[in-house]
């Protein structure tokens, strides 16, 4: 594991107790590895397997309904599954708060991965998320604070891009 | 089991009957005609409804069942919109909520946009498909007589449960609730707080 992906998870981690965050839903991805395995370790985090991202936008809801909260973590192409589910927090002003590992960046090396990674941010604005991009692992949870502070504060959709020079690139080659 | 067509459970009188033993529940309604039968049966703030997010009924309900461990909850919604969401019937399964009870009012159709033909028409089954996803019991009913185990099974059973109404495909009198999404989550989660 790079050393990188084990501070910006541990940083995330404490923000998510510090938040009361109770819940995790995900889709996995290979950069949320640490992060996930971390919040299976602790008694006081539910970790919920989805079988498509926007079910985690409407757990989300119920959550919140129910005076709980909940992180959405995903790959970017997740954002894509999302896009009419992220109607329920702009109409019921409610918080959505989300972790997005990016694919398609400048360095992809799989090309069916660009045109949903191109469309990540326009589409999330499109839909009134506030978004936030980590370029460096320094940065993942200084922007995580804000996002979740945004989120729940002003209950709205927030999200955490945490781009490939963070991640790294999966590599393809034979 | 009867023929299709005349002898069909009505909806909004199965949705009245059923919600009469709510007690302390609380009610997701998908969007469309569940929700107006759900507001037809009599608004309160422990009702939820959709206006729209097709599919997502029945993940909004888990969620609530998840922070409300000791409150039953029920999602009432239609065959096309458990369908669109269907994947979500596995996440339950997996986390295995004891108080998420899941109405599925089955007309075999479109109702909202025209009554085009369903995929449950040609014989698709939740019921089955949510057996299968491990919910500790799913069912079909297709006549008053067999609806009269509903609010046992939706209220009483340990859940996860799922049962099938197969209902008429009827025009009912309109019964809207109000479309602010905002007040409609503000208040209910309110209510919630005002209870503990």
């Amino acid at each position: 594991m790079r050393a990188s992906a084990e501070s910006w998870s541990d940083h995330v981690f404490q923000l998510v107790k510090d938040h009361g965050i109770s819940t995790v839903a995900t889709v996995p991805d290979a950069g949320l590895t640490r992060l996930l395995e971390l919040c299976r370790a602790d008694a006081g985090v539910r970790v919920i397997t989805l079988s498509s991202e926007e079910e985690g936008i409407g757990l989300g809801l119920g959550t919140w309904l129910g005076h709980g909260r909940l992180l959405l973590c995903m790959q970017s192409s997740g954002i894509g599954n999302c896009i009419n589910a992220l109607a329920l927090p702009a109409v019921t002003r409610t918080p959505c708060l989300m972790l997005v590992t990016m694919r398609g960046e400048a360095d992809e090396t799989n090309p069916w991965q660009v045109p949903m990674g191109r469309a990540v941010r326009p589409v999330l604005e499109a839909m009134n998320v506030a978004c936030f991009e980590a370029r460096t692992a320094d940065q993942v949870g200084v922007l995580f604070e804000q996002a979740a502070t945004l989120a729940f504060g002003e209950a709205r959709a927030a999200a955490v891009l945490i781009g490939q020079s963070v991640l790294g690139v999966k590599r393809f080659d034979e | 089991m009867n023929n299709a067509g005349s002898q069909r459970l009505s909806r909004r009188e199965l949705v009245a009957d059923v919600l009469a033993w709510r007690g302390a529940a609380l009610v997701v309604a998908g969007l469309g005609s569940p929700a107006w039968d759900l507001f037809a049966a009599g608004d309160t703030p422990e009702n939820f409804y959709l206006w729209g997010a097709m599919g997502l009924a029945a993940p909004i309900g888990l969620g609530l069942a998840l922070a409300r461990p000791e409150q039953r909850v029920l999602v009432v919604t239609g065959d096309g919109e458990m369908l669109m969401g269907v994947g979500s019937l596995a996440v339950i399964g997996a986390e295995a909520p004891g108080n998420l009870s899941i109405l599925v009012l089955d007309n075999e159709s479109f109702a909202e946009t025209g009554a085009q033909r369903g995929l449950t028409a040609s014989g698709v089954d939740l019921a089955a498909m949510a057996r299968a996803d491990g919910f500790a019991d799913a069912v079909t009913v297709r006549d008053e007589v067999e609806a009269q185990a509903l609010p046992e099974i939706l209220f009483k059973a340990p859940g996860p449960v799922l049962a099938v109404a197969k209902i008429a495909l009827t025009q009912d009198a309109p019964a809207y609730p109000s479309k602010d999404g905002a007040y409609l989550a503000g208040r209910f989660r309110e209510n919630l707080a005002g209870a503990r």
